[in-house]
């Protein structure tokens, strides 16, 4: 838990800003590509031409709203307004935002251990260019010179402010977890922070005692990993409760993480509101969904992390601490299905999880690319013996690497052929007979030697013998 | 000569369309150096659109409904590779990568695009003399103004360059000019012309509309750029109106709506035709209705808060990043004010300021939201007034042209010639000038025919009534 | 909701630097007469009781006007970069930029 001075409790808010999965941008036809060439996903609307108009992306309002449900939040009638600032990566100089009205209104994300965090809206807001800046450090303070590609500009982003109801920085990290997890679960958003298209924001107050007021808040930028949150709030309220503690005041302002020193530092003091001069977008019309695309759209969503993590528990029946971290973090990672699949398909739920959690996750994405069945299949041979651990651990590599493929072939085409019944026994009486002064050392007592013939064995057969019964069967032949 | 029998002729190759191209260039060539109605006009560009034409006829095809029929375009709208600024410098040189909806219409209606004509800076103006590229003058009178923001395209029909142009009225640009110059202008109801491609001013007042020498000539311009247009989210999913069919259908029991708000205030001169003009209607079998509207009194006032609002946010975007101008500075804040100091001229800074001003945290309210709420009390005013008639017909301007200078140093003065057309902008509904006569001077007078929502044939069944009236 | 006060010479500095325009003191001076004109014009429906009305965005009423999700053909890059003002490595170049995004 949090190692705040005694008295002290901090009050975090989270803003994240996530980029829907849509194939074109929110109001015009260009892609939404990570990573494409720069500048070569604009149009006269992505780049406010003089003259260009805005036309909402159908697709874009229905992820808004699977978020939305996800979040359980009151799907209503909302519009668009404009959020008028000059910055070069905003090519028309103003952000086409939901401002009175969004799409979502309020909602709540209950974390893994049950706390409940408000959330106060999740709108519909276009995103901004991108700029690299050239000079100094690389980063825009220092650099005499940006460089500006508009292919991000438009990309559909929702915006999801939670209400001030996270009290640590743990607590903080969970939810950005949370929320990951559901983002995805929801199919609007793919979650990749390390992309960028899940960007955290952070208000940290602190206070003593939980009935004061809220202290002044400052709000923490580039928090681009689950890591960072939980770092960046922890520093963050210390700061804070040292300042106090010292008789000074915190002053409202904008901080930068900086991951590399631990530390935020200020960007900007906030002396005045900036004026945004909000008004109503006159060039697009309300969004007033039905309530039958709302039930369809809520009729299409999959199961939510929570309900997925009690499936998981229910397959396990009395899961362990450290199997309950593995299914944390294969929901977390949306590897669920994985593990699913192979019960299913008779593979016993701990070999499951296991494998999942270690050999899946460690693959990046393969939600989409790997079949769940080869998997499974897999995990069934291992499970009869037919593979070793070690060899059903080669297997998945290539059903990962393929995207799926045959387990069997791919056994064989690896030389991992079954042993005949009684192989490993006539290999056992043989080893042992090639070696009497070691087989009677060990008989004696000498435990270092069972490493010398298991490594004989598992040359003798290649690495097909399965470990615990080589194990097995010097333990027999020892008390024999 | 119509421009029904011109494309007819040109269709038939009783004309070719290089020769039409050719004339036209003459004509303009003649007096354009002291009108000064174009800012951009490239003969070759006109001679090879004649000649694409003329091919198409050859090879028996049909190039379409305007083949060969010269058209003016205001220079606030986006045509690939053609120069676009505005009237500004700040958009000087400026080659758009893309074409307006409307100029897509008229290519492939088969009309010659001319060229660009001038206008107030970014359509902000009443009389083209804030244009940063010269005014325009009068053709009928070139020591007067031509009327604006659309005074190039309204003085290149009225010169007779040309049958046809495009201009926008934001809050009377077209049909103000239209009457200053002695020609036919229409703002069609909002929503009916896309607006992709028009350089925005004010979004929700904005619609494209034709100038024509002829109300027939206005109608067919108007059902050839009219019609739904999936990139404008704003424009209505309905087909293209039809107003040729009804065209000559009369105004026998058309109840004509007269309200004090849409004629007190004028010229005794300007206010006589008028007169005559509900004389006319009623000649042809229509009723008059006196009616009052004082609530359209306060739509000077709305539109005053309402459209630099808007345009403060259009703006915006001018800022020598991505095209157009830049003054450079050390560092881009810096290099956004000198670029937008020194391109935008007086009155463009004057309403960005004003709708700065109006937007900004503790006078939204006041300003721009009470603006919005008195919108909302006219266009209740005219549904009142509908219910008891079918058009009003009142005037389009206080006066005729004025001459160069007279309002310039008193912006509030020059507002006011707006004062008649800005209702219908703020109600989205249709309106039309049509001219009825000539002051003591010789100066055209218009008189203006307003309608609800997509009641143009009903328009320009009455404007071909007045326009054959005219003359007696 | 605020009395329609006067605007004064420091209203008119404010808007013009959040609007990105550099005054000089004779043309605040003189905007300051023209703008100041044209609001007291405004005061009109400034001071009307308007409280029962519902505010009008959009002249029509529509609503829901959307687009499939699918992808159209982008600009021609040279052709977008050849009207920038300052081009470098592909991209748009600006003179340094002091401080994020407000
Ligand atoms: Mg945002
Ligand atoms: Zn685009």
């Amino acid at each position: 838990m949090s190692a705040l001075p005694d008295g002290w409790t901090m009050v975090v808010g989270l803003e994240v800003h996530t980029e829907l999965r849509t194939d074109t941008k929110l109001f015009c036809g260009c892609a939404n590509n990570f990573g494409d060439e720069p500048n070569t996903n604009i149009c006269p609307v992505c780049l406010g031409l003089p003259g260009a108009l805005p036309v909402l992306n159908q697709r874009a309002v229905e992820y808004a709203i699977r978020i939305g449900l996800a979040l359980n939040c009151v799907v209503q009638n909302s519009s668009f307004h404009r959020k008028n600032y000059f910055y070069p990566d905003m090519p028309k100089d103003f952000q086409i935002s939901q401002y009175d009205v969004p799409i979502n209104g309020p909602g709540y994300l209950d974390l893994p251990d049950g706390v409940r965090v408000g959330i106060e809206r999740a709108h519909l807001e276009e995103d901004t260019g991108k700029t690299t800046h050239l000079g100094g450090t690389g980063r825009i303070h220092g650099s005499d010179e940006s460089l500006v590609d508009y292919n991000r500009s438009g990309v559909p982003l929702v915006e999801i402010v939670s209400c001030p109801d996270i009290r640590s920085a743990a607590q903080a990290r969970a939810y950005a977890a949370e929320l990951r997890s559901i983002l995805i679960a929801s199919g609007a958003s793919d979650g990749r922070m390390e992309e960028g298209s899940m960007r955290v924001d952070a208000n940290v107050s602190v206070r003593r005692g939980d009935d004061q007021p809220f202290g002044t808040r400052c709000e923490i930028k580039n928090l681009n990993s689950l890591r960072s949150v939980q770092r960046a709030v922890e520093y963050e309220a210390l700061r804070q409760i040292a300042l106090l503690e010292d008789g000074g005041t915190v002053t409202q302002e904008t901080r930068h993480w900086d991951e590399d020193a631990g530390k935020t530092h200020t960007l900007r003091t906030k002396e005045e509101a900036y004026d945004y001069r909000y008004f109503p977008e006159p060039d697009l019309v309300p969004v007033e969904p039905t309530s039958e695309f709302i039930d369809t759209v809520r009729s299409e969503l999959g199961p939510m992390p929570a309900e997925r993590r009690a499936t998981l528990v229910s397959l396990l029946g009395e899961p362990t601490d450290a199997q309950l971290d593995q299914l944390l973090s294969v929901v977390e990672q949306g590897l669920d299905s994985f593990v699913v699949a192979a019960v299913a398909a008779g593979v016993n739920a701990p070999l499951a999880l296991t494998r999942t959690s270690n050999e899946l996750a460690a693959s990046g994405d393969v939600v989409a690319t790997v079949d769940a069945q080869a998997v499974a299949a897999t995990l069934l041979m291992e499970q009869a013996g037919e593979l070793s651990a070690t060899q059903s651990k080669a297997v998945l590599q290539e059903v990962i690497v393929n995207g799926g493929g045959d387990p069997k072939a791919i056994a064989k085409a690896k030389g991992f052929e079954q042993m005949a019944d009684g192989a490993l026994d006539t290999i056992l009486d043989e080893v042992i007979a090639a070696h009497p002064d070691e087989w009677s050392r060990f008989c004696d007592g000498d435990d270092k030697l069972q490493g010398f013939f298991t490594g004989k064995i598992m040359a003798a057969t290649k690495g097909q013998a399965d470990g615990k019964a080589v194990a097995a069967g010097l333990r027999t032949r020892r008390s024999a | 000569m119509s421009v029904f029998d011109l494309a007819q002729q040109v269709r038939t190759k009783q004309r070719r369309a290089i020769d039409v191209a050719n004339d036209t260039l003459a004509a303009i060539d003649a007096r354009d150096n002291e009108i000064n109605a174009f800012l951009h006009l490239d003969a070759e560009t006109i001679r090879s659109q004649a000649e694409r034409i003329d091919a198409t006829v050859d090879a028996g095809g049909d190039p379409g409904r305007l083949a060969g029929v010269p058209v003016a375009i205001k220079d606030n709208l986006c045509q690939r590779g053609v120069p676009t600024t505005c009237a500004s410098k700040i958009l000087e040189g400026w080659k758009p990568p893309y074409d307006a909806t409307v100029i897509t219409k008229l290519t492939q209606a088969g009309a010659i695009l001319v060229g660009k004509t001038n206008l107030d800076e970014f359509a902000m103006g009443s009389s083209t003399e804030n244009s940063a590229f010269g005014a325009t003058k009068n053709p009928i009178d070139p020591s007067r103004v031509p009327g604006g923001s659309s005074g190039g395209s309204a003085a290149a029909v009225g010169a007779d360059y040309l049958p046809l142009s495009l201009g926008s009225d934001t809050g009377g640009s077209i049909r103000q000019p239209a009457a200053f110059c002695g020609v036919v202008g229409l703002k069609p109801t909002y929503g009916t012309v896309s607006r992709y491609g028009l350089i925005a001013f004010a979004s929700s007042l904005d619609q494209v509309g034709p100038f024509a020498r002829s109300v027939d000539d206005a109608g067919i311009l108007f059902e050839v750029i009219a019609g739904h247009d999936p990139m404008d989210s704003t424009s209505l999913n309905a087909p293209a109106p039809d107003v040729m069919t009804t065209i000559n259908d009369g105004v026998a029991g058309l109840r004509v709506g007269i309200v004090p708000e849409l004629i007190d205030g004028t010229s005794d001169e300007v206010r006589d035709r008028v007169v005559a003009a509900q004389e006319a209607l009623v000649a042809q079998g229509a009723t008059l209705v006196e009616l009052s509207a004082p609530e359209l009194r306060l739509g000077l006032a709305a539109y005053y808060l309402i459209a630099p609002a808007e345009a403060s946010s259009n703006l915006a975007r001018y800022d020598g990043v991505r095209y157009g101008n830049r003054v450079d500075a050390p560092d881009v804040a810096a290099m956004m004010t000198a670029t937008r100091t020194a391109g935008f001229g007086d009155e463009v800074k004057r309403r960005i300021m004003l709708g700065t001003y109006a937007l900004s945290a503790g006078y939204y309210d006041a300003y721009y939201g009470q603006a919005q709420k008195v919108r909302t009390l006219i266009i209740e005013t005219f549904a009142r007034l509908y219910a008891q008639c079918d058009v009003l017909l009142g005037a389009t301007t206080p006066t005729t042209a004025f001459e160069f200078g007279a309002k310039t140093a008193d912006p509030m003065a020059m507002y006011y010639s707006d004062i008649f057309t800005i209702p219908s902008n703020l109600a989205g509904h249709p309106a039309m000038s049509v001219p009825f006569g000539v002051d003591g001077d010789g100066l055209p007078i218009g008189v203006q025919l307003l309608g609800p929502a997509l009641s143009e044939p009903t328009l320009f069944r009455a404007a071909k009534i007045l326009e054959s009236e005219a003359g007696r | 909701m605020s009395e329609a006060r006067p605007l004064d010479a420091s209203d008119v500095t404010k808007v013009a630097s959040l609007a990105r325009l550099s005054l000089s003191d004779a043309e605040v001076e003189r905007f300051t007469g023209q703008l100041a004109r044209i609001l007291e014009s405004a005061a009109e429906i400034a001071e009307l009781d308007l409280g029962d009305v519902s505010p009008t965005a959009h002249p029509l009423a529509l609503a829901n006007v959307l687009r499939e999700d699918d992808v159209r053909a982008s600009l021609d890059r040279d052709e977008v970069l050849s009207q920038a003002p300052s081009v470098n490595d592909r991209r748009f170049s600006v003179p340094k930029i002091v401080g994020e995004a407000p």
